[in-house]
């Protein structure tokens, strides 16, 4: 994917652009919020990164303006500042997501890739009725789920779970996005429970099967893929 | 005199500057001059008052002498005025008589000059009069009656007003000389309160500037008249109290995070340490970066949880507030627990009221009673080998307050230890090697208190129950 950092801290700019193209990307940066509404208005982005507070123009005004300008790319909004209502205050002015500082970076990474699937997937024709994962299909009007064939029960939450997972099929999402998504809670768990949620789903899943396709990423959080082991 | 000592004279003429510029002299000066204007108003009325009443008695009496005088005309004939008119201006005294002919030729009186015209016609005038008998013929100023008798001829009866224009004058001398002793003493006193309050002033900000140089602890100076500067500096000694406690508090977090994450920074400096000196192969060193990771995550965990704390205890922001049913709430945090008290063989039963609505954050009011369920999860359990107890989440309304209940049925925390606990990084010696930072119960307290509610830690007999109570029309 194609991101534009707007980020005034040099060091932290640097880091998330070395770090996001090798994580395979192709990053720009903007060091003020003007420079950065100007590349952002003209370069074709999957994804922006907008530091909450930048020089010459503060981010929350970038994205308004963006949006004013009909300019729907995703943004991620990330923010130091101490206020309760900062996250309610980004979304409101048009950011898709949000990131307190600090985060860890593979949160981040997590984020954006899901942010920038969101856009090739809005050309589309909006969310789907039923998601396929190599063996594994999910009917969301049905509430049904099977692998290769054989139906598997699962509770109305583990169902939103696994949804979610499907959704973003090949993408690490991590334990706070699930938590966000699927319980709408924005909060940190402090212990594992998002880890024992899907472990039970895991078990579901994976259970009789001879590849596991509910993978966890150490360090990040989630992903799910198709069972056979992708020739690499 | 030591040179560095005396002020220099433009600092006098500062001095002068800024005693003039007080808010005191100005009022002061202000108060004069309505003062002088007000005295002025009240002086001349009085003045023209007395001279009224003055001009009205020369009036009526010679009213009553020409009355007399034209009764003994017409008694006695012109022999008879003349001669009374001849003795009567002889008399010490004020009165002007003048009987002329009717082509106006002096016949008797004591005046010598008067205007022509004033004779031609009879009537009232005040003008000036020559008296007969002084020898520098000088002008008088008189109140003057000319009557016409019987046969044409004239009589002037007429009261010189020399004794009433001394008074005006006398008047004005001293509404004079007042006024320039009013305007000095105003200015002075001006100048006296001016002063003295420009020296308390000046003492503040000789205080404020030394507690601005970094001296917290020092005060303003109350004189203890009780007036409004007392009251101020009343005012900002409680302010720079209330600064010094969160100067204080901010000091002992400072020093509790700086304690408390030298642990896990140094754990995480070792693990980072130890790989690179014992690592071999590129799969060890992997797992010992992922795990340095891990460990960060944890640091970066802290950090939001501080932050959090931090940003509740600045206040609530109105754009987060909603209404949201708290037994919802209650219930679906619960449930995101349950997997995780199952694991763990414990039990987790929920009871919730319908309609528990609040105006408030959501999403603070989940987090923490997502703290206290997993509190209750982790030290609910009374000893390793102890069968699991279960954990008991309530939520119900009493008396308009909303009341979250979590219990458990653990060893429970001593009652002089319940306090503590609520404070930052408070970690009891049982909790010391379980994994945590001992912020959650911190964080549900500031909760509680952005809430305008109130976190309790009562005995569940045996374990522990903590009640989140918030106020139904919260915030």
């Amino acid at each position: 994917m194609r991101l534009l950092i707007i980020e005034d801290d040099r060091e932290a700019a640097a880091y998330l652009v070395k770090a996001f193209r090798e994580a395979g990307h192709a990053v720009d940066h903007a060091g003020d919020g003007l420079d950065g509404y100007a590349l952002a208005r003209e370069g074709d982005y999957d994804v922006l990164i907008v530091d909450r507070m930048l020089p010459k123009l503060d981010g929350l005004s970038l994205v308004r303006s963006l949006r004013e300008q009909e300019i729907a790319t995703p943004v991620l909004i990330l923010s130091a500042l101490g206020q309760v209502d900062d996250r309610v205050k980004g979304l409101r002015a048009g950011g898709d997501d949000y990131l307190p500082k600090p985060y860890a970076f593979s949160e981040l990474l997590a984020r954006s890739e899901v942010l920038a699937r969101r856009r090739t997937a809005a050309t589309g024709s909006g969310e789907a009725t039923a998601y396929r994962v190599g063996g594994l299909e999910l009917d969301r009007l049905s509430h049904r789920v099977t692998r290769a064939g054989r139906e598997i029960v699962l509770q109305p939450r583990e169902f939103r779970l696994l949804e979610y997972l499907m959704r973003h099929a090949g993408q690490v999402v991590t334990r706070t996005m699930l938590l966000e998504h699927v319980w709408d809670y924005h909060f940190d768990p402090q212990t594992n429970v998002i880890d024992v949620h899907v472990s039970r789903l895991r078990s579901k899943i994976d259970r009789g099967f001879e590849h596991p396709m509910i993978h966890t990423v150490r360090g990040a959080g989630y992903v799910i893929r198709a069972d056979e082991p992708q020739p690499s | 005199m030591n040179p560095a000592a005396s002020p220099p004279q433009d600092g006098l003429l500062a001095r002068l500057g800024k005693i003039f510029r007080t808010t005191a002299f100005k009022l002061s000066l202000a108060y004069l001059v309505l003062f002088a204007v007000l005295a002025s108003l009240g002086l001349g009325y009085v003045a023209w008052n007395a001279r009224r009443v003055l001009d009205d008695q020369i009036v009526s009496t010679i009213d009553a002498e020409i009355n007399g005088l034209s009764e003994q005309y017409t008694a006695g004939g012109l022999r008879r005025l003349i001669a009374v008119v001849e003795r009567r201006a002889k008399e010490p005294g004020a009165s002007l008589y003048l009987v002329t002919t009717p082509a106006g030729e002096h016949i008797v009186g004591n005046v010598s000059r008067v205007s022509a015209d004033i004779l031609a016609r009879p009537g009232q005038y005040e003008g000036y009069y020559g008296r007969g008998s002084e020898p520098d013929q000088s002008d008088h100023r008189a109140i003057m009656r000319v009557f016409t008798l019987a046969g044409g001829f004239r009589l002037l009866v007429g009261r010189d007003t020399e004794e009433r224009d001394r008074l005006r004058a006398a008047i004005g001398n001293t509404f004079g000389s007042s006024l320039a002793l009013v305007v000095v003493l105003g200015v002075l006193g001006g100048w006296f309160v001016a002063s003295r309050v420009l020296k308390r002033v000046d003492d503040m900000t000789e205080t404020t500037r030394t507690i601005m140089a970094g001296d917290l602890d020092g005060r303003l100076r109350v004189a203890g008249t009780g007036d409004e500067l007392d009251r101020l500096a009343q005012n900002l000694n409680l302010m720079l109290e209330r600064i010094g406690e969160l100067m204080r508090g901010m000091k002992e977090v400072s020093d509790n995070i700086a304690h408390d994450l030298k642990t896990p920074l140094t754990r995480l400096r070792n693990r980072a340490d130890e790989a690179l000196r014992t690592a071999e192969t590129p799969e060890a060193l992997r797992e010992a970066i992922e795990g340095v990771i891990e460990d960060s995550d944890g640091l970066i965990r802290v950090f939001n949880a501080l932050l959090t704390i931090a940003r509740l205890e600045a206040g609530n922001a109105p754009e987060s507030i909603r209404r949201f049913d708290v037994g919802e709430v209650a219930r679906e945090v619960a449930e995101l627990y349950e997997p995780l008290a199952e694991d763990k063989g414990m039990s987790l039963t929920v009871r919730t009221e319908p309609n528990l609505i609040l105006d408030g954050n959501r999403e603070l009011v989940g987090q923490a009673m997502a703290n206290l369920i997993d509190n209750a999860i982790k030290y609910g359990v009374r000893s390793p080998e102890a069968s699991p107890q279960p954990v008991a989440v309530s939520a119900v309304r009493a008396d308009g307050v909303i009341r979250l209940t979590v219990a458990d049925r653990g060893p429970g925390i001593p009652e002089e230890e319940r306090g503590r606990v609520l404070d930052r990084f408070v970690r009891l010696d049982a909790a010391r090697s379980r994994p945590g930072f001992g912020l959650g119960l911190s964080l549900v307290s500031a909760v509680a208190r952005l809430h305008g509610g109130s976190l309790d830690l009562a005995d569940n007999g045996p374990g522990l129950a903590v009640t989140l109570s918030l106020p139904a029309g919260a915030v």
